[in-house]
């Protein structure tokens, strides 16, 4: 019925596109990277393929982010723990897999256990020597957490601005918790000096630009899946709950489990991001907790245009790529231009790049049709059609009536 | 006539025993005399059989020198005396010199050693007067050793400093602390009766038994007999003179009392083990008391600093509902504020420095609300009822601002000073309180009733409570709500700003101080409730008390992650906060 639909709507062309896009980039780019000879013009670098493959695990948590605040009015500035929790427990299969190789030689401990005179393996480290097991936790961890932590939230309606805030101090506090050295997670210096993954080296390229295709393939699963659910009868009511939460509850529906549901599916895509980045970075540490960097998936959704599938990714992609440029060439100005991002995004773009191309071929569009009438001398009766807007519910506030004026807190 | 013996280890493992006499001459009188008979052991082993040897020089040069020494030594012998540490050329000579001082029994002696162990006391090169030197400035100020009035300046290239060790630090401070015993001030009698009391010794017991008797305030009166109780217990004295020591050192019930106690009881057995055993135990359950007093203070002292970082925050949130994520940099310019004012005072008007604190809260709370107010004029003002993009804005500007005071100071801590008026401490009992401490709670509390003074009993307030219950009908009564809203904003800045002069005397004085305040300042409105400024005020102080009563149990990291899980399991159960706003206004 997904593929039916898939093929059939034209309106979604846009995701048809995407998705063969990053189909198309999973096979090209390894295959330049790997089969094409260094001197040629069209090979990719081998940094490339690890930068890119970063980008487009950040691009997976800023849809997984989307899901919940473009979709459902859930503005959670705690995503950021999902991803390191999924990525820490990529980690821990990884720093399982040097065994005896580490600098102490311990076939059992990693080397920081052996360095703080651990005796044995802590429990929850015990199945992480099994892939399988690593890639249940990837998706239990982070999934149970937002569980456990929506359904308490949800419950007792927290929402808004508080709901905001103590995601934010739920990631502070596993910051926190990860910063110690006796949680038995490498305290500050995290995870790192990963050897193999499933038999691979992790340093080669041929791995690095398997993991690449993967990243690439996960996203394209991801968005199809984004556009599934949003698609659906529970996207409609997810953005029912958006627009006019107390509505939706009246009318009889349970928000809550509607919430909870996008939360928990965001959860486990932001950690499944996280696993990918994880051997690409070769790194995992308690950093990845910074309330800031949750706060800044955020921008990167927000400039691509929150609510639409494409948006997200365009805008990690492209804050990214700004990113890296402005660190190499004027580090001290890069944090002036994310505040200046962040401020001018809200104020001049509060739809996005995303929104902004859309709204702007819907005023052509408009045009277009008002000068062919023009021409043709024919003046139509009714008024020239409002302006086209592809999904009325889903740019946020559409349907709620709130003015511009601030509204105490509440 | 009585001796005691102290021992002297000076580089070049020499051993040198310095043995001082007591005199007794008349009731009430100590005289005190020593003599030096120095002499030189090669190695450690031998050293307690050449003490007994040394002792019996030193009892015959006693006996003579103490009848010889007058009770009084004149001021002029003194000052005979201090002029040899200006031909003093190594420590040990220096310290013969010292040894001569202390044995004029003089308490006027205090002085020229105290500063001597400092480090304060100069040779003028010009006459080779000892004078003691106080820097000021470029130039030293000279004061003489023994009165203490001030006899001229000068250069730092006209005087030469004699120079100590450490060796001949803590010879210094024994020696005083036996001096002292029989000082004029008692302040400086308590200074020598606890240095005995920490350092029990056998030979400390006649010199106590003289002072008390002639000890006429009884609180210092009863620190002698604890220093006596001391050393009677590591003296051979029989048991029952034992027993009643324990009791006494019991009853003082601190830690040094704890700490000797426990050296007795792995030293002795019988009677008085088991009777160090209980006393320690009740000193133990003292303790407790004690410490659930300091972790109290300690808890309202952190609830104070959460209280002015919150203060701000909770009037913008409350009235506009605007999450401003930039409060915490708020704070950090007010604190970068009082850096500046500090650097202008002290090379400019070095004599205001002590006012510097006073200076910078004006100027702080301009600065942090002319910021505020800009902020709310060119970036929040349209972004109301947007609360969620109002928070990204303001995360914006508050990364702005970081990298601005970063590239302007630079990425490192600058020193902010503490005025003479907050540096130190005192006790009340166990508690250690410092200066800086109490005064920040003072101003929390004095910022707290300012602000609810505005809130409740002017029109500003009136019109700013008008327009939190119900914006609409405040604007058709004629209040200028952008007006409250951009006044409010710049308050809530301001208030921020005169937190950061008081959290720059305790914490660093860098970019990222406001980062550490931010979320702790959320949850301590999100915690009281919004819209309240007493729901703050609980607020911090029960999440202060709450962590630093974790802190002993959790340490500080896991305790402060256990505060926030509880705040997020309260928020389940009172989404508003302890003290919700009631009525219609909640659910508009």
């Amino acid at each position: 019925m997904i593929t039916g639909r898939f093929f059939a709507a034209g309106a979604d062309r846009r995701i048809a596109i995407t998705i063969f896009i990053l189909l198309a980039v999973a096979i090209i780019v390894p295959l330049l990277n790997l089969a094409v000879a260094p001197t040629s013009s069209f090979y990719v670098p081998s940094y490339v393929v690890a930068l890119t493959g970063k980008y487009l695990c950040y691009a997976l948590l800023a849809l997984a982010l989307d899901l919940v605040w473009g979709y459902c009015g859930i503005l959670s500035l705690g995503h950021g723990a999902f991803f390191a929790l999924g990525g820490y427990a990529m980690g821990m299969y990884l720093m399982r897999q040097i065994g005896s190789r580490g600098v102490y030689g311990n076939p059992l401990l990693p080397d920081f256990m052996v360095f703080l005179n651990y005796g044995e393996l802590p429990w929850f480290w015990y199945g992480f020597d099994h892939f399988w097991f690593a890639a249940i936790m990837v998706l239990a961890v982070p999934g149970l957490l937002a569980f456990v932590f929506g359904w308490f939230a949800f419950r007792s309606r927290v929402t808004g601005v508080y709901l905001s805030i103590i995601t934010q101090a739920m990631t502070y506090a596993l910051l926190l918790a990860f910063f110690r050295n006796d949680m038995g997670f490498g305290g500050n210096n995290g995870l790192t000096d990963f050897k193999d993954i499933l038999g691979f080296n992790v340093q080669a390229d041929a791995t690095r630009s398997a993991l690449f295709a993967a990243s690439a393939v996960t996203l394209a699963l991801a968005v199809l899946v984004t556009w599934a659910i949003v698609g659906s009868k529970y996207g409609k009511l997810l953005m029912a709950v958006r627009d006019a939460e107390s509505r939706t509850r009246f009318l009889g529906w349970r928000a809550e489990n509607v919430k909870l549901f996008a939360f928990t599916v965001s959860a486990v895509m932001a950690g499944i991001a996280g696993a990918l980045y994880v051997p690409q970075v070769g790194i995992i540490n308690p950093g990845e907790f910074e309330p800031s960097n949750s706060i800044e998936v955020v921008v990167w959704a927000a400039v691509g245009g929150r609510g639409t599938i494409v948006g997200p990714i365009i805008g990690a992609l492209v804050v990214n790529a700004g990113k890296s440029w402005f660190t190499g060439v004027l580090p001290e100005f890069w944090l002036f231009a994310l505040g200046g991002l962040f401020v001018a995004v809200t104020l001049f773009l509060p739809k996005g790049i995303v929104g902004m191309w859309d709204s702007w071929r819907g005023n052509a569009r408009a045009l277009r049709a008002a000068s062919i009438n023009e021409e043709s001398g024919t003046h139509p009766a009714v008024p020239p059609p409002p302006k086209i807007i592809r999904s009325a519910a889903r740019t946020p506030g559409d349907w709620s009536a709130s003015g511009p004026e601030p509204q105490p807190a509440e | 006539m009585r001796r005691q013996g102290n021992q002297l280890i000076l580089p070049g493992l020499t051993v040198v025993d310095f043995s001082t006499t007591w005199t007794a001459t008349r009731p009430g009188e100590l005289v005190l005399s020593s003599s030096p008979p120095g002499r030189e052991v090669s190695t450690f082993k031998s050293r307690q059989k050449s003490m007994v040897f040394t002792r019996a020089i030193g009892l015959t040069l006693l006996l003579l020198l103490g009848m010889l020494s007058p009770s009084n030594a004149a001021e002029a012998d003194l000052r005979a005396i201090i002029a040899k540490f200006a031909t003093a050329s190594n420590f040990s000579a220096t310290e013969a010199v010292v040894r001569e001082l202390v044995a004029t029994g003089d308490t006027a002696v205090e002085r020229p050693l105290g500063a001597l162990a400092e480090g304060d006391l100069y040779v003028r090169k010009a006459d080779s007067l000892v004078f003691i030197g106080k820097a000021a400035g470029g130039s030293v100020a000279l004061l003489d050793p023994l009165s203490g009035e001030k006899s001229g300046d000068a250069a730092k290239s006209e005087i030469t400093k004699i120079k100590v060790n450490n060796t001949l630090r803590r010879a210094i401070r024994d020696a005083l602390g036996t001096l002292t015993l029989g000082a004029k001030d008692p302040a400086a009698r308590i200074a020598a009766a606890d240095t005995m009391f920490k350092t029990p010794d056998a030979t400390n017991i006649e010199p106590l038994d003289a002072a008390i008797a002639s000890e006429g305030v009884a609180s210092v009166k009863a620190l002698l007999e604890q220093a006596r109780a001391a050393s009677v217990l590591v003296s051979d004295r029989p048991e029952a003179d034992k027993l009643a020591a324990v009791a006494l050192i019991g009853g003082r019930g601190d830690r040094n009392a704890l700490s000797l106690l426990t050296a007795v009881e792995a030293n002795s057995e019988g009677a008085v083990k088991d009777a160090a055993t209980a006393a320690i135990a009740n000193i133990n359950s003292t303790l407790a008391l004690w410490d659930a007093g300091q972790n109290i203070w300690y808890g309202i002292s952190l609830g104070s600093v959460l209280l002015l970082a919150a203060i701000g925050l909770a009037i913008t949130f409350g009235v506009m509902g605007v999450i401003n994520m930039a409060h915490g940099e708020m704070v950090m310019l007010g604190a970068y504020t009082t850096f500046v004012v500090q650097e202008v005072i002290r090379n400019s008007f070095p004599g205001l420095f002590d006012w510097s604190l006073v200076i910078a809260l004006p100027l702080a709370f301009s600065v942090a609300a002319l910021v505020g107010l800009v902020i709310e004029r060119g970036v929040i003002r349209f972004l109301y009822g947007r609360p969620l993009e109002t928070l990204l804005a303001t995360c914006g500007v508050s990364l702005i601002l970081q990298q601005a005071v970063r590239t302007i100071f630079g990425p490192t801590n600058q020193e902010v000073g503490n005025p003479s008026w907050m540096s130190g401490s005192f006790g009340i009992g166990q508690l250690a309180v410092t200066w800086n401490r109490l005064w920040i709670l003072v101003f929390a509390l004095g910022v707290f009733a300012v602000l609810l003074y505005v809130m409740k009993r002017t029109p500003w307030g009136l019109q700013m409570r008008a327009v939190t219950a119900n914006r609409r009908m405040a604007a058709s009564m004629g209040i200028r709500t952008p007006w409250v809203d951009a006044l409010t904003f710049a308050l809530g800045s301001g208030i921020a700003g005169i937190a950061g002069v008081a959290l720059s005397q305790i914490d660093n004085v860098s970019p990222n101080l406001g980062r550490g305040y931010i979320i702790d300042s959320f949850m301590v409105v999100v915690f009281g409730g919004v819209g309240n400024l007493w729901g703050t005020l609980v607020g911090a102080f029960s999440l202060g008390i709450v962590n630093k009563f974790l802190e002993p149990y959790a340490g500080a990291v896991l305790g402060k992650i256990v505060v926030l899980v509880l705040i997020i399991l309260f928020i389940q159960k009172r989404p508003r906060g302890l003290f919700a706003l009631k009525g219609r206004s909640v659910e508009a």
